[in-house]
Parts: C-alpha cells; structure tokens; sequence
C-alpha cells in the first residue's frame, strides 16, 4: 500500500506509536493485556456478559451507576497511584550521578497522568458516585431526575478514562502538566499525540460531568420526600447540591478553554500562541476559573460525609446544621473568586494581586467553622470509634494543617517564595489527601454495607487506614520541608546531595500509603469472603440517622416501597425514636424508568470520535460523529421509557426482607 | 421552594394567556431596541463614540432582560422561584467570568510591558 | 439511643405518602428546570468565549481591523431574521397549548427556515472573509471572532436538526405530553440563542464597528 493511502487510513498511527522500545511500558502492557484476558476469559466462561450488559452496563438505576463510577474510581486510582510510586522512586534515586530509571520526557508524561488521572478518573468518579448512590436515598426518592442521562454521563466519564489508558499504549500521554499549560500544549512546542489525548479524554469526561452535575441538582431541587425542606435536608445532600451547582458554574470554563486550546491545535487559531496576539497566559486564566472551584467541588461532599458520620457516630444531631449549610453555600460563592491565587507571580500587579489573596484567605473562615461544628457534635458524645469515625479524626488532624499551608500560600508575597515549589504540592496533598481522600474512604466504608448488605473486614480495613495516615504523613512531611528550602516541583534530577534522605523517606511513606491501599482492596475481598459473619440484615448498621438506612441493605431497585414523609431533619432517626413499623402490605405499582443501551452506545462512539481525531483518522472521526447524531436523534423516537413494577413483585421483595428494621 | 414537589408541577409559564400578552409588548421593544443601536452605529448620529457606545450597551442589556422576561417568561413563581435563582446565580458568574479575566488580563498586560507588535496593539486600548 | 433531647411524645405522625405519585419518574416540572439548567452552563460557555473576545479583541497582529471587515448591513439583516424567528416561534405556543397540530407544525417550519436564512447568511459572511484572507488564522481578534460567532452558529444548526425532528415527531405523536415538553424545551433553547445573539450583535460587531 502507498504511504498515502496509509495515511488516510490510519492518519498518524504507524508502527513508531506502540512503545515497544520502553521496557516499563512493554512489561505494564503485558501485565494489563494478561490480567484483561483473564478478566475476559472468566466472563465469557461464566457467561456473565448478558447480566452485566443487562443489570449494570444499561442499568439506569442510581444505585448501580453510583457502585459503577466508584469501581472506576479505584481501578484509576490504582493506575494513578503507580504513577505516583514511580515518581517517588525516581526522585528517591536519582541525584549526582545517578539518572534514575525514567528519562525526563518519560518523567513529564507520569506526572501530568498522574495528576489528570487523580482528578478527573479518580476524586471525580468516586465523588459523583457516592453522590449518586446516597442522595437519591436521603432525599427519599425512587431514583435521579433524569436516569438515561446518569446513565450516558457515566459512560462518559468511563469513556475518558479508557481514552487515557489507550494513550499508556498506543502512543504517548501529555507532558505538559495536569492542566497542559499554554503555550507549552500548544502545537509549536508539542506536535506530538499526549495533548491531543488529554483534550479528548477531558472533554469527553468533562460533558459528563456537567450533565450528571445537571442531573443531580434538578434531583434536589425536585425529587425531595414529601416534608422534606431545603432545611430538613441531610448535610450531604446540601454539600452535593453545592458541589453539584459549583461544577455546572465551572466546568463551561474548562470546556471552553480546551475547545479553544483544541482550535489552536487543529486549525491554527491564535488564542494561546505567542504569535499574532494570542494571550497563553489567558489560558491559565481561564482554567483556573476552573480549578480552583473544583478542588471545592470535591471536598464540599466529603464535608458532608464527615457531618453525616459525626453525627452518626456520636449518636447526637449535627451541631450547628444551619450553620454548616450556610458555611456551605458561602464557600461556593467564595471559591469562585480565588482564581488569581494559582499565579501571583504572573504579574498582574498590587491591587488585583491583593483582592485574590484577601479572598482566599476569607474563605478560610466558613471553612473553621465548619471544623468547630463537627468538634462541638463530638463534645460530651457518646463517640464510637468505628472506622468511618477514624477517617473523620484522621481527618482533622490532617486536614488543618493543609488549610493552614494553604492560608500562608494565599499570602502574594509569600506565594512568591514558594510558587512552583515542592511546599505547594505538598499543600495540594494535603488537603486533597487529608480533605478528599479521607472523607472518601470514610464514605465507601459507612455505605458499604448499604450497597451490598455487608460491612468490610474490620482488620484490613484499619490496616487501609494506618497506611493512608502514616503514610500520608511520612511521605509529605519531608516534601514539605525540602519545599520550603525552595526546591522546585516537577524535576526527575537533583543535583544537591543533602535532599537525598528527604526523598527516601518520602518514597518510603509513599510505600506505607500502597499498603493502605492494598489493605482496602483486601477489606473488601475479605468483606465478600466473609459476608456470612458481616451481614446487615437490619438495612440500619450503624444506628444511623437518615433515610438511606430506613430501606434494606442492599435497597431494592425502587428504593422505597412507599414514598416516605419527613417530619424532622434527621429523619430516620425520628422515625425510629417515635416507634414507626415498617407496613406489611398494601403496595402498589411503582412506576420506574426503562433501563437502555444508549448511554453505552452513545459513549462509545464518543470514544472513537476523541481516537479518531487524536490520530488524525479523520474517516473515523467523521464516521463517528455522524453516529453520535445518528444515535442521539434515534433516542428521540423512543418514547417507551418507564414500566410498572407491579404490585405483587413488591410484595414479594419487599416479604424477602429478613427482619424488620425497627428503631431501638 | 419550601413546599415539597408532590404536586404535579404545571407547564412552563410559556402557555398561559398572559405569557401572550408578553410576546407582544416584547415583540414591540425588541425591535425597538435592536433597530436603534443598529441605526446610531450604521448613521453615526452622535459624533461620540463613547456616549454611542454606552447607550448601545445599555440598550443590549435592556434587550436581554426583555427577551428573558418576555419570551423566556421567567419570574418569581415558576418552578417554585428556582429558575430565577438560577438566573440570578448564571448572571453573578457570567460578570465575574467575563469582568473577572478583562480586569486580570488588563493588568497582566499593562505590568508586564509586551513587546509592541507591528501594526497592532497588545495592550487592549480602554 | 444516645440522645435524649427528643421525647417520644408525639402522636404517630404519618409516615409514608397515602397516593403514590410520579415525583419519583421526572415529571414535566423536572424536565424543564433540568433543560433551564443546562442552558445557563451553555451561557457560561459563552461567557467564556465573550470573555477570551474581549481580552484579545484589539489584537489585530496587524491584520485586519473590524471596521474594514464587518458590514452592518448584512448584520443588521441576519439579526432580523434570528429575532423574526424568536417571534414566529412565540406564534406557535398558543397552538401548541391548544394542540393544534397542522398550525404548530407551519409556525415551527417558518421559524426553522428563518434559523436557516440566518445559518445561509452567516456560512456567507464566513466564507467572504476567508476568501479576503481575514479566517481565524490571521490574528487573535478573528480567532475570537469566528469562534464566538461560530459557536453560536453551531447551536443555530443543532437547533434546526432539533426542529426538523420535532417535525416528524410531531407528524408521529401529535401533540401529547412528552411532545408539549420537548416544545417548551425547544422553544428556551430557541429564544436563549437569541439572547446570546443580542451579545453577538451589541459587543461584537457594534462596539468593534465603533472604534
């Protein structure tokens, strides 16, 4: 074939593009290509393809979706953290000279996919998925606003994510940082593949993202149990009502600066060049108006699950519940105009410098306060340490400290020491480890068992938290102070010495954190080997207070067999504390929505389109995009979306529950 | 917004006859308000671009504020007072974008003294 | 129970809904908050785009300036086709209420062949510029400029696929429920492109015509 007719087919893929000649990748590739095999194999042999394309894949149950973009969360986790691991080994060995065993090319792509991958694959994922797996529940409702578009936003999400795992493989990921400054991503300085296969995956991801946080506000606004108030509402489902409002107000900017970033690339526009009047540092404008939200749009959930545990554990009402939601509304207003904090040192001068750090620094305040209301529920409480408890200590702990690095950053002439410093990834991980991960783990082990009806092994899930806490710790501590001595970030080589035992210790605490997640991915395989012993047939096993645990574990497809009414902000628990019997009979048909393929199919596609154009197949990117519309339109036509459950299969399931669920 | 959504919500206010009534009257203003700016740019009958352009940019606002109250219909009661705050939200975030990045790059630009290109300006003309 | 503040002193309050209803299956009310939801981040999307025009709009890089490129006229006739199509879209709400299929369908196709006059005019405005070597590639100013317009174009074309399936739709179902829905829905989307417009013309072309 000629070298044309090679080109139009496969645009830019030739044989060069397959990392052959990288013994890490090589070797990463044949582990990930055996382990897919076995995966597949043993789905075939157990003929699960038909359930899992039938229950799950076009499951337009909230529940379900929620489990799935938690699944993914923690495979993307596994994938970014070894990233992380070979970053910490790097930098633990190679000084004077020793060149370590990643060049700095190699270097550049492993942080910038560890960074995107922890973000968008990872905090995202398991954020939207506990959020959409337990505020339904809360809010008394049978499922999301618009189910089909949880469904597709999920898909998206996980069409991303595959979108980056291609670029592992075929070709190479962006070595421009997690957010791909201009105009380093532009086409001048980086021709090659990586930015184009971040821009695709993130957009794809991100019209997800904005779609399920689309989903999950109208869900709020309009699903609520009947009695339920704005102020009877569970402290999670404001902060996911925030969270969820942030990213609609955000995500446009990132979009919008990819879009424009993708225009630089693919049609030779001038927003983010350095010639004809294009402005790179606009870039960094416009996706900060992104970033720093999100890093609220992420912790503002995991506030929520920390007030909801606090509350449960100490077996008192939250302290000051309109306080924390008033301090909830302030910080998303608040962190909409901190942006400029992310570069000081840019140069925009005194006056503009001023406002962002005084801005910055006021939100520190609802953020306190938040702190001293989960303190005060704690005081004089009955506290039962029990692993979601601990994450929420461990929280505290960790997360103070992250706030207070962070105030001293909001600071312009100190940012001007420290900007691109390792002290400020140190803060970064901090409060996203400390505030985010934290609250995230607590939050996987307190629903746990209402998603499966068992709790996780207790051993191994301490062992996944010491791990997390030591861990964390002895690996950010000395990152901390190698920072504030002014190393920089982002670099695969030192030359001074004297740093190497910072990096040791550090590489060792980041050891420490892969037992502690080795440790959950045990407590859950130990969970399922010993489910019999950890059985919840009650649906309440932490003696909690809300109305996911008035249900069974794990909950029926719709959820309630009756609509419950809310007298009382913590609704279960008044429930339970005024002796309320679960009825016996008397059910009716439930009306529910009709599960579909098109999220899939439409994701897909999505993903093809993004492959197509990261290769320059323009063929398949033409075809794929005429098949998006195709499909989408198709959709239209299909006005058979809901179906009755009929009366007597409620009956029936609702007779398999094995005990009631009656308040103490 | 207090009161739970059990009972059906009803149409989008677009159907009642009062919502007529609107698509006139916004039907009349909007004309009004696009021919006038389109008329002082097009004769230039002021001599002052500045005061033009003021009153082109009051007229645009006054345009959109029309069309989302006449033809958009919203007011405080439909959806229980929610697609107004939304609105009231959208437009905070809007002029914080769009205001917000004009007044960072303004300065940006003013401190950091780029090079002057030829035949145009970098540092935007206010 | 651990906390003794609440007294069990209430009578049994009701604890469940008597009537099952369908707030659980996204009614009309969530459906059409859900779509205003999604247009004010579609409006954040171009307040992005107004944002990056008016940080680069005077970075000509030496090419051509607005005054030399834009003509008001044919603006002025696009801006009136889009806002006649706002209106004849309101021509057709009455007859949708009442389910009056054959006139919902005639004010509909009006609208969609004055979106499509001002999608004609535009791919026309485009092309001249080109062909006089002002395209997006030449400076910032018309990178900003032909991605915002663009931009807006493009939601003009999604809404014209939009209204061509409506009509088929409608030729299918008539006008039940969830056809009254997607219409209350198309129509804010058809006027929200308007309202975008309304930037287009006043910030775009009038201020840059100005200076």
């Amino acid at each position: 074939m000629s070298d044309h007719l090679l080109k139009s087919i496969f645009g830019r893929l030739t044989w060069e593009s397959f990392p052959l000649h990288e013994p890490i990748l090589l070797g990463t590739f044949i582990v990930v290509a055996a382990l897919g095999l076995a995966l597949f194999g043993a789905l075939t042999y157990f003929r699960l393809w038909g359930y899992l394309w039938t229950e799950w894949f076009t499951s337009v149950d909230h529940k379900r979706i929620g489990i799935m973009y938690v699944i993914l969360g923690i495979i993307m986790l596994l994938r970014g953290f070894s990233d992380a691991l070979m970053m910490r080994a790097q930098q633990a060995i190679a000084f004077g000279d020793n060149q370590g065993f990643l060049e700095a090319h190699h270097y550049d792509q492993i942080f910038t996919a560890h960074g995107t991958i922890m973000i968008f694959f990872v905090a995202i994922p398991l954020v939207v998925g506990l959020v959409n797996f337990v505020m339904p529940l809360q809010l008394g409702a049978r499922d999301v606003a618009f189910p089909f578009l949880n469904n597709l936003s999920f898909w998206l999400t996980a069409a991303g994510a595959v979108l980056v795992m291609i670029s592992l493989f075929v070709g190479e990921f962006a070595s421009t940082g997690w957010l791909s400054y201009a105009p380093l991503a532009g086409l001048a300085y980086s021709p090659e593949t990586g930015v184009d296969y971040y821009l695709w995956s993130l957009q794809i991801a991100g019209v997800g993202t904005t779609l399920s946080a689309i989903n999950m506000v109208a869900t709020v606004i309009k699903m609520r149990a009947p009695g339920m108030t704005m102020m009877k509402m569970p402290v999670f489902c404001w902060t996911a009502l925030c969270s969820n409002v942030l990213a609609i107000a955000i995500f446009p900017a990132l979009t919008a600066a990819f879009f424009l970033l993708m225009l630089d690339r693919y049609i030779g526009t001038h927003f983010f060049t350095n010639e004809l009047g294009g402005s790179p540092m606009m870039y960094w404008n416009m996706v900060w108006i992104w970033g720093h939200p999100e890093v609220y749009v992420l912790v503002l959930p995991a506030f929520g699950i920390y007030s909801e545990i606090t509350s449960t554990f100490t077996g008192k009402r939250l302290f000051g519940y309109t306080s924390m939601v008033y301090a909830t509304v302030v910080i998303t207003i608040l962190s909409y105009l901190v942006w400029l904090h992310h570069f000081f040192t840019m140069g925009a001068g005194p006056s503009v410098n001023s406002f962002f750090g005084i801005a910055t620094m006021v939100i520190a305040i609802p953020t306190g306060a938040k702190i001293f209301n989960w303190l005060f529920t704690m005081y004089r409480g009955d506290i039962r340490f029990e692993l979601p408890m601990m994450w929420v200590v461990a929280f505290m702990l960790t997360f103070v400290v992250g706030g207070m690095t962070g105030v001293l950053l909001a600071i312009p002439p100190a940012d001007f020491v420290l900007h691109n410093s390792l002290f400020l990834v140190a803060h970064f991980h901090n409060v996203i480890i400390g505030g985010v991960v934290f609250g995230l783990f607590a939050g996987m082990v307190y629903w746990f068992p209402k998603a499966f009806g068992f709790k996780l092994d207790e051993f191994w899930g301490k062992v996944a938290f010491w791990g997390w806490v030591i861990g964390y710790w002895v690996a950010w501590t000395p990152i901390y102070v190698v920072g504030l001595m002014g190393t920089t970030r982002r670099v695969n080589h030192f030359d001074d010495p004297t740093l190497q035992p910072y990096f040791i210790v550090a590489a060792i605490g980041a050891l420490i954190i892969l037992v502690g997640i080795l440790g959950f991915v045990m407590s859950i395989v130990m969970g399922f080997v010993k489910r019999d012993q950890l059985r919840d047939l009650t649906g309440d096993p932490w003696d909690g207070r809300t109305l996911e645990w008035s249900t069974t574990s794990p909950p029926p497809a719709y959820n309630f067999a009756f609509t419950p009414v809310i007298h009382d902000l913590d609704a279960w628990y008044d429930m339970k504390s005024r002796g309320y019997e679960r009825p016996a009979g008397g059910y009716r048909p439930i009306h529910m929505p009709r599960n579909t393929g098109a999220g899939i199919i439409l994701a897909g596609l999505a993903l093809s389109l993004g492959f197509g154009m990261v290769w320059y197949m323009w063929w398949l990117a033409a075809l794929s995009f005429a098949g998006l519309i195709v499909v989408a339109v198709a959709h239209t036509f299909n006005f058979a979306r809901d179906y009755f459950i009929p009366a007597d299969e409620v009956a029936l399931t609702e007779s398999k529950r094995h005990q009631p669920a009656v308040g103490a | 917004m207090s009161q739970p959504s059990i009972a059906p919500e009803t149409a989008h206010g677009a159907t009642s006859g009062h919502s007529q009534r609107g698509y006139r009257i916004g039907t009349i203003l909007a004309i009004i308000l696009t021919a006038v700016p389109f008329w002082l740019v097009m004769s230039g009958v002021l001599h002052d671009a500045q005061t033009t352009a003021a009153l082109i940019f009051a007229m645009g606002f006054a345009q959109i504020i029309v069309h989302v109250l006449c033809f958009l219909h919203l007011d405080t009661r439909s959806e229980g007072g929610w697609t107004l705050l939304a609105f009231l939200f959208t437009t905070v975030i809007v002029v914080l974008t769009i205001a917000g990045s004009i007044w960072v790059m303004y300065h940006l630009n003013a401190n950091m003294m780029p090079m002057p290109m030829p035949g145009g300006l970098v540092i935007p003309a206010h | 129970m651990t906390d003794h503040t609440r007294l069990p002193s209430d009578a049994a309050p009701s604890w469940h809904l008597a009537e099952d209803d369908d707030h659980d299956s996204g009614g009309n009310g969530a459906t059409v908050l859900g779509f205003w939801i999604y247009l004010m981040s579609d409006a954040l999307i171009f307040a992005s785009l107004f944002a990056m025009f008016g940080v680069v709009r005077t970075n000509y890089a030496g090419g051509q300036m607005p005054h030399e490129i834009f003509e008001l006229p044919l603006v002025a006739l696009n801006t009136a086709l889009l806002l006649a199509s706002s209106i004849t879209f309101g021509q057709a709400m009455p007859h949708i209420e009442a389910g009056r299929v054959r006139a919902t369908r005639f004010w509909l196709a009006v609208t969609g062949l004055l979106g499509a006059g001002f999608i004609g005019i535009e791919l026309y405005e485009f092309s001249t510029l080109i062909a006089e070597g002002a395209g997006p590639q030449r400076s910032a100013f018309l990178s900003a400029f032909f991605t915002l317009v663009g931009t807006h174009g493009a939601h003009v074309t999604i809404g014209l696929l939009w209204i061509g399936v409506i009509l088929v739709q409608l030729g299918q179902h008539g006008l039940s429920q969830p056809m009254k829905r997607r219409l209350i829905c198309l129509s804010m989307f058809w006027h929200f492109l308007d309202i975008i417009w309304i930037g287009v013309f006043t910030f775009v072309y009038l201020f840059g015509v100005l200076r």
